[in-house]
């Protein structure tokens, strides 16, 4: 008798440690947090009876440690364009021929052949979209198209600032706020960049992803944010204001890529297939209220999306957005450097 | 010193001055928070300053929830296994170090199944995934024994002082007794040492469940893709989104935790 | 006769001898056989892994993850040191000092904290009768089972911008700001206090339940003053208490992850999220191995204080 209780829950381990227990197939999708749809996961699932596990992480570099460790399970990532490359060179991601998919023919013209994915065999777009600042204007009634925001702070927003946990942005940001090229190590310039963000950072308040209900709560006043998000927030708390900062800020598209290790290769494709569809690529961007890169999605997207002014740049600013490269590693090695000296 | 004499004054070190309030007041901010926490779990609104009125929403979106229920789930079967697993191996331990003279090794024992314990969480945890990662990586096995071995390790240190505590309590007459009524070892055990530790090893096993139940640090670290436990799900909620759900979900976990303590207190309470 | 007498005995009385032994160590190895299933779980996921971060932080980082098989010292160095990025210098490692200073100073003042509150309140508890007694020590015990999240949540809850304290101070109309609390040093310590409150009171409990009033009452009547009761009695026999209950609230602190994580704001960085760190953004395991190592170094040099404190007690006091 005490045999068999035992020989069951070893059994009972074993199963539950091999998945799929009633779908029949599975997917792992590791995303950026509070940006998969769960409506879209839900027409997902029903549609080819896929079970899925969303898992996020909160900053490109996150995602990449994570999946680069190996072992981790996931099928599906979704990282931003400029470290795609790396992903690529690490030889993690699997070649999928994107191009070659039946709904590849809904992709935007400017995004069919991008610089980080030539031929767009890795990666279906997400999203796109702006890194700015979010500024609530109950409190400061100033100019907002500005990175001293965050990089020297007035006076009424000292102390409640928040800025998102990513690299790129933030360093490119900062970059192009003292005239500097992205991607230079000009170690003259990289050291008034590493003062400044120094400086600036006991006038900071936090440097966390999960923003929206800070905003909301009052919390935070102001800070760097993704514009999609700031419109969320702005949604919620109708003074909410996102700024296009003058100096210069990043634009980035997310990609969807399958993993080299994944297990579940055939669903992850149909994944990737899935989101390339208009009606699909609008409910993501209903979601998270991001622009995505589907041709004929407008149709299905809110209202409001067509005019919002996240979405929507005025003239003047729009030609200040650029899309961030990928910056050779020792580039990189110097910016990492000081990026975690800022962390701590 | 003759006021003392004199009215004959009772001895009241039972009153330092003070220590009466600030026993109470400290009993009061201990729970205060998670009183709070409780009544806003029953918040109508989802604003987390007004309360509106009293609604079980919360509850039910959280009982709904298809992923809180997977990490419920998981958590329960997580904790139940490992508690199982840590419980056996401890009173195996403690029988092998108890109600004997110091024999060399002991010591050595002692210290590693005291050895979780001693370290900081973190360290154990960053160790786990360096270790895990390589063998994954190996053999490409992903599924919940990383998860389930890594509990069980911790948890066995928990069980292991209840019931050690209990047998050096014990009276080793009623075995010697045993053993002159020639009973072999093995009935000895099951008659007699078994039944009077029992509740040693139900404490031990309650408290390596709970252990188990709460665990943050190791589970995060150490889980794959998909393996979310309720604190690591929670853990994932607190930062980003923070709804009453959350709320209403940890007031669960106290309930859960209040049952466990009761039953705890109550084995281990009764004296002979 | 009296010859094969002696042998007889000496060989009987040595071979009674070896019976004893060889039953010995037959218990011997059948108590090491039954410690084994422990020893092997914990060889395997605790105590084994250490080895392989010992190793590792002699080892190169690999580029965002991993390690490259060289050996370096590097990383034991870049603990205390780090070379400049711009110039080049060796100065040294600001970052990684001030959180090292915070942590132990955060741990500090929790340990006082606790201290401060739980002292009274286990004496308070041990001062109860019998019957009530055990509930209060329910009451103490409940927090300490309930998971640290739900707890640390608690508190965010309470010393946010919108929270209760801030809510409260308002209406009373003692501020009209909120005031900054969260995110905050003083939010992780008081978030530190609250959660290993209860870890201060059991030990210290233990001690003073096994107080002989008696003795209190004894010098009482000798004419010493309650204060000198408190200081010469109560105090010396309650200090192994107190020492282990202050261990118990340390140790844990030094290494906090959770607490600081959430009430920290992801820039009031501990030693276990500086740690958590390099596995992440960080991009250095062996950085994260040498700094694991040197937590474990900390806390092992805090405990034998502790001990030797302890043993030099009891010495006093025999």
């Amino acid at each position: 008798m005490k045999i068999k209780l035992i020989s069951s829950v070893v059994a009972g381990a074993f199963a539950f440690s091999s998945s799929a227990l009633f779908a029949a197939g599975e997917l792992n999708i590791f995303n950026w947090g509070n940006y998969t749809p769960p409506d879209l996961i839900e027409k997902f699932e029903k549609e080819f009876d896929i079970k899925v596990t969303l898992t996020d992480y909160d900053s490109n570099d996150t995602a990449l440690a994570k999946v680069a460790a190996g072992g981790h399970g996931f099928d599906i990532a979704v990282p931003s364009n400029s470290y795609v490359p790396i992903w690529i060179e690490k030889g993690l991601l699997l070649n999928t021929r994107v191009d070659l998919m039946p709904n590849a023919k809904n992709i935007l013209p400017q995004f069919r052949d991008v610089s980080w994915d030539p031929g767009r065999q890795y990666s279906a777009p997400w999203q796109w979209g702006s890194t700015g600042v979010s500024v609530n204007t109950k409190f400061y009634k100033g100019d907002i198209n500005t990175s001293t925001i965050f990089l020297d702070p007035p006076e009424e927003l000292i102390g409640q600032i928040n800025v998102v946990p990513e690299m790129m942005d933030v360093m490119s940001m900062a970059i192009w706020y003292h005239g500097g090229e992205v991607c230079s190590d000009d170690k003259a310039m990289l050291k008034k960049v590493n003062d400044t963000l120094v400086a600036a950072k006991p006038k900071w308040k936090s440097m966390s992803y999960g923003n929206m209900p800070k905003y909301a709560a009052e919390d935070l006043y102001a800070g760097v944010n993704w514009n999609g998000s700031s419109f969320r927030s702005r949604l919620e708390t109708p003074t909410i204001a996102y700024g296009h900062p003058i100096e210069g800020y990043p634009l980035w598209q997310d990609a969807v890529v399958v993993l080299a290790e994944a297990k579940n290769v055939e669903n992850a494709k149909i994944f990737q297939n899935f989101i390339m569809l208009p009606e699909n690529a609008a409910m993501m961007s209903a979601f998270a209220r991001y622009a995505n890169g589907i041709a004929g999605s407008e149709q299905y997207m809110p209202a409001d999306m067509l005019t919002a002014p996240e979405i929507v740049v005025p003239e003047e600013l729009a030609a200040k957005g650029k899309f961030v490269e990928t910056c050779p590693p020792e580039v990189t090695n110097i910016y990492t450097k000081i990026w975690t000296n800022l962390m701590k | 010193m003759f006021k003392n004499i004199l009215f004959n004054r009772p001895f009241e070190i039972k009153r330092i001055p003070g220590f009466q309030s600030l026993a109470l007041f400290t009993f009061a901010c201990l729970y205060g928070p998670i009183l709070i926490l409780i009544v806003y779990s029953f918040n109508s609104s989802s604003s987390l300053g007004v309360f509106e009125s009293f609604s079980f929403r919360w509850y039910v979106a959280a009982w709904e929830n298809e992923k809180v229920q997977e990490a419920a789930l998981r958590s329960i079967y997580l904790a139940t296994i490992a508690a199982t697993i840590a419980t056996t191996a401890a009173t195996m331990a403690a029988l092998a170090t108890t109600r004997t003279k110091k024999f060399r090794g002991i010591t050595f024992i002692y210290v590693v199944i005291n050895q979780p314990l001693m370290i900081p969480e973190i360290v154990t945890a960053v160790a786990l995934l360096v270790f895990f990662a390589m063998i994954k990586i190996a053999t490409g096995y992903q599924g919940m024994m990383y998860l389930i071995i890594a509990h069980t390790a911790f948890c066995i240190p928990f069980a292991y002082l209840p019931i050690r505590a209990r047998l050096e309590s014990m009276d080793l007459t009623l075995e010697m007794a045993g053993a002159d009524l020639y009973a072999t070892p093995w009935k000895t055990f099951t008659r007699i040492t078994l039944p009077m530790i029992w509740p040693g090893i139900i404490a031990g096993f309650m408290l390596a469940f709970v252990i188990s139940l709460d665990d943050v640090v190791i589970s995060e670290f150490v889980k794959s893709a998909g393996q979310e436990t309720l604190p690591t799900y929670m853990l994932g909620q607190l930062r980003r989104f923070i709804t009453p759900e959350t709320n209403a979900i940890a007031t669960a976990n106290i309930v859960v935790s209040v049952i466990l303590v009761t039953g705890f207190f109550l084995l281990t309470q009764r004296k002979k | 006769m009296t010859t094969t007498f002696k042998i007889d005995s000496d060989d009987s009385a040595k071979k009674a001898a070896n019976v004893v032994r060889k039953a010995q160590s037959k218990d011997i190895r059948k108590r090491w056989l039954l410690s084994l299933p422990a020893l092997a779980i914990i060889f395997f996921a605790a105590a084994g892994p250490l080895l392989i971060v010992v190793i590792y932080s002699f080892l190169e980082p690999g580029d965002y993850t991993g390690v490259i098989w060289i050996f370096t010292t590097e990383n034991w160095f870049n603990v205390v040191m780090e070379r400049d990025i711009f110039d080049d210098n060796l100065v040294w490692a600001d970052a990684h000092l001030s959180i090292f200073w915070r942590s132990i100073k955060l741990s500090l003042v929790t340990t006082v904290m606790t201290a401060i509150f739980g002292i009274p309140t286990a004496y308070f508890i041990a001062t109860r009768s019998p019957k009530s007694r055990n509930i209060w020590l329910f009451l103490i015990t409940i927090p300490f089972w309930t998971n640290l999240l739900v707890r640390t949540f608690a508190i965010q809850e309470l010393i946010r911008n919108k929270g209760v304290i801030n809510k409260f101070l308002q209406w009373v109309g003692l501020t009209n700001e909120p005031i900054e609390m969260l995110f905050t040093d003083f939010a992780v310590g008081f978030g530190m206090t609250y959660v290993y409150l209860p870890l201060m009171v059991l030990p210290v409990y233990a001690s003073i339940e096994k107080l002989d009033f008696r003795l209190v009452e004894g010098a009482y009547d000798l004419y010493a003053s309650r204060w000198q009761c408190f200081k010469k009695i109560i105090v010396p026999l309650v200090r192994p208490g107190l020492i282990a209950g202050s261990i118990l609230v340390f140790i844990p602190c030094l290494g906090a992850y959770v607490t600081p994580r959430i009430l920290g704001g992801g820039h009031q960085l501990m030693f276990g999220n500086l740690i958590a760190l390099q596995f992440g953004q960080g991009k250095n395991w062996p950085l994260g191995a040498a700094l694991s190592l040197t937590l474990m170094i900390l806390v092992m040099i805090a405990l034998i204080y502790f001990v030797k404190v302890t043993s030099s007690d009891e010495k006093k006091n025999v």
